[in-house]
């Protein structure tokens, strides 16, 4: 039997999602597991920007492949999550800003390395550069102690910068997206549509494989990755949290870092920093054990990348707090802030994206779901 | 030995420990593991809906139980996989139906749909206990989607299993695993070695071996026999070899064949099949759903010659969609085409295969390989009777032709905008009728009236009790889960009986 492949797609991953939705649009036995089939049903034809709407929209859990009459090895060889995953990450490429940088998506976790490398020998260089030794290796207590290494007109300076330039190139990269998937910008902008997006987002109540929970190994729904996920999206925005309080406490109270345990921003960013230490390392897990047919091998190297800097940012913030009393703080702290700027430099580069199109894509769901509900009945 | 335990209703055993994980008492014997040389209460044959849900009710009955599946675990549950839904009576809506169901109405529907060809009794049985099966099923774990106000018809009536069928299987496996009841995949039962309607012991084949496996009770829950073509043909001649199956490959009624070779009472028409028209191009085997076409009513329907052969708008759509599959078995080559033109292409589900196009009915001749001039002989002629109207494909509407024959009563729009479509059809085949008699407790009636000592029957192989003839979406799973309730339980009380009997005569 020849399975038929749609032509007129940019990618061979593009022409296979075609082919599938057009199978489950057929089917649409998993319309109640996830917002991805519901929007599917919406359409007839899948253009490249469809599919890489709904490729975003999919949250990879996993289900639509273990309930799949039609999964390999059937002849139909219907495997909609690792299509999607396919399709997802080389969206990612597709929007990057400059264009020039997009090939850092091709061999992405080497990238990412190399520059998190350089960036903490940097920071390690120019602290043994503007510091004598004795400054470096010695022990700071006391309101300003980091600043005695690096000033902090010059910390803010260099992570504003970089900081900012993330969010440009962002931003570049949403409106790359949305402009492929042809969606007017004016829906980005709807309250009901973003406060729907936001409580899907902040659920992931597309990733519960309907209610039960997301596949791994097997066809039992036992994989905790929703957990792992909440651990480290909470995690991150509570150690963004202690960030933006301590920039208040600092121009607002005149208060200067480091601050006491028991100050805000310690405990907020201690409590994100343990997220931020499990969820990437259950994230990391899931990834392994995962049946192979849920996976997509081919970014393996992007995932795993994001998560081991998620998970060292969490992990020099935490060891900076714990010996920033002693010796080490000098070199710790250089370690930290090139993990950190490394991270900032690479969020549009990397797997970091994800939660900006996927959200994006929630918001256009919302809105379509609304549309459909009030559409006379009987239109489709 | 230590003598066991009086069991009975008022006195179940303990399987509480059961259900929690990694409390699996059977855990290593799970899969291919499983130990056919040891002696179980209940042996089990099939893997599907009815078998499951045989298997489920027994073992929490206190029976230990095995599980032989025909198929590799993949393709575990015969036609079950393909599935979408279930038809239970309810008496208000819930979350996942829009409305009440009465056992009256849904006995209704079952006398409309098999013309008063079904046993009363079993009937109304079937459908009062739909109603606690509807609860039972998804206390083991199968999960129904939210009800559908959308396109769906059946939204009142039918309850959608959350990701179709294969989800349904896999959470009954899951809690058939929990509990412990023994599953042997790629074990087909090839033997039964039945005296006097008492079962003693089945053959299996497996990993290219026979066994043979002794057990108390035999519940058969093995489908019917729509894959296995030489039979077929007992009721359609050679042209079965052009049919398509729609679903599984295995089910080829062999342990059905031994059963009636044994003695049991047959039930239902042997020579009917429930057919519909599916695209031509899908599988042999196992296309399911999505080579469905529903487009019949936006077109013309032509044979082989060129020439039309029913009418096509005879009523709407639901009512007609399962006498296409005969009427297209009884064409020349067992295949037809359906024509139709541009604008009736986006006014029907979606389906598998993209429709075959051409700007002209002759070059769509050419690409069907069809006579050119019959088909816009005949195209030309349909197009002169169709009568202005206004056309509804949702209801009986005045779009109709004159002086044709035959005639198109409804929807008969000319077919004259390029480009024109056709999507050829075969027969595809879904169950047979064929099966086992039983009685209210799913026992197996002998052909002497007398009931049989320890067997059982569920789903498929007795779905002739209650469905002599016709179909009604979702009934196929109703008769699955509730005889195979039925039969779990009635196997595992008869066990419970004749043991205490032993042991007080002891
Ligand atoms: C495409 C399609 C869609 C359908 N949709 C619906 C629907 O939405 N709702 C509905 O109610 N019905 C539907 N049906 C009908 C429904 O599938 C059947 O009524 C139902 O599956 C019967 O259940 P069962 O358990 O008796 O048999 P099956 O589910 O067919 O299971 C039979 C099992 O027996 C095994 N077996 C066969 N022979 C042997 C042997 N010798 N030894 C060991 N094992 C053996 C097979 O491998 C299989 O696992 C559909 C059918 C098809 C083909
Ligand atoms: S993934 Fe499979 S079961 Fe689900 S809608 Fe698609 S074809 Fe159907
Ligand atoms: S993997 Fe999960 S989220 Fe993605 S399409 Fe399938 S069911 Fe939906």
């Amino acid at each position: 039997m020849t399975l038929h492949t749609p032509p007129g797609h940019a990618s061979a991953p593009l022409a296979e999602a075609d082919r599938l939705m057009t199978v489950c649009n057929s089917c649409r036995y998993c319309e109640g597991l996830c917002a991805v089939f519901p929007a599917m049903e919406m359409r007839r034809s899948f253009a490249d920007g469809d599919l890489n709407y709904l490729a975003n929209l999919c949250h990879a859990c996993g289900a639509c492949y273990v309930d799949c009459q039609f999964a390999p090895p059937h002849a139909f060889q219907v495997n909609v999550p690792q299509t999607l995953a396919a399709v997802r990450a080389d969206s990612y490429r597709r929007y990057a800003w400059p264009a020039a940088l997009a090939p850092i998506f091709d061999r992405n976790g080497l990238w990412i390395a190399l520059i998190a490398a350089l960036a903490v020998a940097a920071f390690i260089a120019g602290f043994v550069a503007w510091n004598d030794a004795a400054v470096l290796f010695g022990t700071h207590t006391g309101p300003g102690a980091f600043y005695r290494l690096m000033p902090h007109d010059a910390m803010v300076a260099v992570f504003g910068a970089a900081f900012l330039y993330a969010i440009l190139a962002l931003a570049m990269g949403l409106r790359a997206f949305w402009r492929d998937i042809g969606e007017p910008a004016a829906t980005l902008a709807e309250p009901a549509s973003l406060w729907q997006a936001v409580k899907d987002a902040a659920t992931l109540r597309n990733l519960d494989g309907g209610g039960v929970g997301c596949y791994g190994a097997d066809e039992r729904p036992t994989d905790n990755r929703r957990l792992y996920h909440h651990f480290t999206f909470y995690g991150f925005l509570l150690c963004f949290a202690a960030t933006s309080v301590a920039t208040l406490h600092h121009y607002g109270l005149g208060r200067i870092a480091p601050y006491p345990w028991w100050d805000l921003p310690v405990v907020l960013g201690t409590v994100g920093g343990i997220g931020l230490l499990i969820g990437p390392a259950g994230l990391l897990a899931a990834k392994w054990t995962r049946d192979p047919a849920l996976r997509d091998d081919a970014r393996f190297g992007m995932d795993a990348a994001f998560l081991a800097m998620l998970f060292l940012t969490s992990l020099t913030g935490l060891l900076l707090l714990m010996l920033r009393a002693t010796p080490a703080m000098g070199m710790l702290l250089a370690l930290h802030l090139g993990v950190v700027f490394a991270f900032f430099l690479t969020m549009p580069y990397g797997r970091f994206v994800h939660g900006l199109y996927r959200f994006a894509a929630l918001v256009r769901y919302a809105k379509e779901r609304r549309q459909m509900a009030e559409a006379p009945a009987g239109s489709a | 030995m230590p003598a066991r335990p009086r069991l009975d209703a008022a006195n179940p055993p303990d399987i509480s420990a059961l259900g929690r994980r990694g409390a699996w008492p059977d855990g290593n014997s799970w899969g291919s593991m499983t130990d056919l040389s040891r002696r179980y209460d209940v042996l089990v044959v099939g893997g599907g809906n009815a078998a499951l849900c045989a298997a489920i009710a027994a073992r929490r009955a206190g029976a230990s139980v095995l599980v032989l599946e025909a198929a590799p675990k993949f393709y575990r549950g015969g036609n079950t996989r393909h599935t979408r839904n279930m038809r239970c009576a309810h008496d208000s809506a819930t979350e996942t139906l829009s409305g009440p169901y009465t056992e009256e109405e849904f006995f209704d529907d079952l006398l409309r749909v098999t013309g008063g060809r079904t046993d009363e009794d079993l009937a109304r049985l079937m459908i009062a206990e739909s109603k606690e099966v509807l609860d039972w099923i998804q206390a083991q774990g199968v999960r129904f989607q939210p009800s559908l106000g959308g396109t769906l018809s059946l939204g009142r009536t039918n309850s959608f299993f959350l990701g179709g069928g294969r989800a349904m299987l896999n959470a009954l496996y899951l809690t058939a695993e929990r509990l412990g009841v023994a599953v042997r995949y790629e074990a087909e039962v090839v033997g039964l070695d039945i005296a006097d309607g008492m079962f003693l012991a089945a053959t299996v084949r497996t990993e290219g071996r026979e066994h043979r496996v002794e057990a108390d009770m035999l519940i058969t829950a093995c489908g019917g026999f729509e894959a296995n073509i030489e039979w077929l043909k007992q009721g359609w001649g050679e042209a079965a070899e052009n049919f398509l199956i729609r679903g599984t490959p295995y089910n080829r009624g062999t342990v059905l064949r031994m059963l009636l070779d044994a003695g049991v009472q047959p039930i239902g028409d042997p020579t009917q099949c429930h057919a519909v028209a599916i695209d031509a191009r899908a599988p042999k085997f196992d296309g399911g759903i999505i080579t469905r076409l529903d487009c019949v009513v936006f077109g013309i329907v032509v044979n082989r010659d060129g020439q039309r052969f029913y009418d096509e708008g005879e009523d709407i759509w639901p009512k007609r969609y399962a006498i296409w599959g005969r009427l297209v078995a009884q064409q020349p080559g067992q295949i037809a085409y359906i024509v139709f033109d541009a604008p009736a292409l986006t006014q029907f589900m979606p389906s598998l295969y993209p429709p075959i196009t051409a700007d002209s009915i002759r070059a769509l001749a050419e690409k069907l390989d069809l006579d050119p001039r019959a088909l816009e002989a005949t195209v030309a002629r349909f197009n002169a009777a169709v009568r202005p109207g206004t056309f509804d494909h949702t209801i009986l509407d005045d779009c109709r032709t004159e002086g044709l024959d035959p005639p198109k009563t409804h929807w008969a729009r000319r077919i004259e905008t390029p480009p024109f479509h056709a999507y050829p059809v075969r027969p595809g085949i879904t169950f047979t009728y064929l099966g086992v008699r039983v009685d209210r407790e799913a026992r197996m009636v002998m052909a002497d009236g007398t009931r049989a000592a320890n067997m059982f029957a569920a789903g498929e192989i007795m779905a002739g009790n209650v469905l002599g003839q016709g179909y009604a979406a979702g009934i196929g799973m109703t008769i699955g889960s509730v005889f195979g309730r039925i039969a779990g339980r009635a196997a595992a009380a008869e066990l419970h009986r004749r043991r205490n009997a032993r042991r007080d005569a002891a």
